[in-house]
């Protein structure tokens, strides 16, 4: 028998036997009704499940994306004083990190159509479950024994094998959030454990620590040239600024004397 | 006729794309019995492409069974087995 036959019959033969026909078969109406409402609460709470699970990478990777941005600045930054050996290091890092946002993003799209998936079953199985209850309620009220039993069968049928269908999507959706939970938390506990230390940037991080250190020593180097280029020339601007004065006079030293500062700085 | 593609609901489908459906249902067959997942998910997704491209969503209110169940669209060879066994996938 051909696959596809054979995945029809069996869905079908299971769809039909989840569902325990009562003796009267107005009961089995009402029976199949409580499962439905039940079968809604559960795609619901899947499609929360995916969202919660879908937003957690979200922030995961969010967190990696600004490690990444940050260790671009110092590799930026370590370039600008002359210090290749530092910028390599933090380009190697941030390609460290790489791996890793890829992975998530690959699980955010998976869960980002999941969530779109189950979305749509969950409306269409209310639609279905709507259509059902009033269909439930005519059938019931123009009960006349072989007509209404027939229409019982195909309705209680036709409403199973959605129930099915939808039941088998959120069980698959689950299990695959239970499994990404776990990458998730993974992630987490590394990033906690601090095992991640090497490869991203901590708050004691060592390039930074170096950038830092690098940092203060050029602008005490600065000062000094400021210092030194002040004492060099220190005689001229203080006579001016000493032989004028009033508005006009503190002017005119200070474009006089701000020059060589502004050579300094740049 | 009425085709449910798994996870996406019922489609009510013209009888005259059965011919046309049986011919890609028996390569998937013979991808299933090779063993030849490279054959099997192209085939599985012609055959879905073409039951959502011919046929029109089968209104809420209806609760008519289908006459045919296809498998999810990313199923796996593996997953379709599951389909087929005693305690597969469907939630009993």
């Amino acid at each position: 028998m051909s696959v596809v036959k054979r995945v029809s019959m069996i869905f079908k033969a299971k769809a039909n036997k989840a569902l325990d026909r009562m003796e009267d078969p107005r009961e089995t109406l009402d029976y199949s009704y409580q499962r439905q409402l039940e079968m809604l609460t559960q795609v619901r709470r899947g499609v929360a499940d995916v969202a919660t699970s879908r937003k957690r990478v979200e922030l995961q990777m969010n967190s990696l994306q600004q490690q990444q941005t940050k260790l671009d600045g110092q590799a930026r930054q370590a370039l600008g004083s002359g210090r290749e050996d530092l910028a390599r290091e933090a380009l190697t890092r941030k390609s460290g990190l790489q791996n890793q946002i890829s992975d998530l993003q690959t699980q955010y799209q998976s869960l980002q159509a999941d969530e779109e998936k189950l979305t749509a079953a969950s409306q269409r199985l209310q639609a279905k479950v709507e259509a059902f209850r009033t269909q439930k309620e005519t059938i019931k009220a123009t009960y006349t024994a072989a007509e209404a039993q027939t229409r019982i069968g195909e309705a209680v049928s036709g409403i199973s094998e959605e129930m099915g269908d939808v039941g088998m999507a959120v069980q698959r959706a689950q299990d695959k959030t239970a499994q990404m939970q776990a990458r998730a938390g993974a992630i987490d506990e590394l990033m906690a454990s601090g095992a991640l230390d090497d490869v991203t940037a901590q708050p004691n991080d060592d390039i930074q620590r170096e950038l830092d250190q690098m940092g203060s020593s050029h602008d005490v180097d600065r000062e000094l040239a400021r210092l030194k280029g002040e004492l060099d020339q220190g005689e001229a601007p203080r006579e001016i600024e000493g032989s004028a004065s009033g508005a006009a006079g503190n002017g005119q030293s200070g474009t006089v004397a701000d020059k060589p500062q502004a050579g300094d700085g740049s | 006729m009425i085709i449910r593609i798994l996870g996406e609901g019922q489609l009510a489908v013209d009888d005259s794309l059965a011919g046309e459906l049986n011919e890609l249902d028996a390569r998937l067959e013979a991808a299933v019995s090779a063993g030849d997942e490279a054959a099997f998910r192209p085939v599985l997704a012609e055959m879905l492409e073409r039951v959502r491209g011919a046929g029109t969503p089968v209104p809420a209110d209806s609760f008519e069974p289908s006459d045919v169940i296809l498998p999810y669209s990313d199923a796996s060879m593996d997953d379709v087995r599951g389909l087929l066994s005693e305690d597969g996938l469907i939630p009993g």
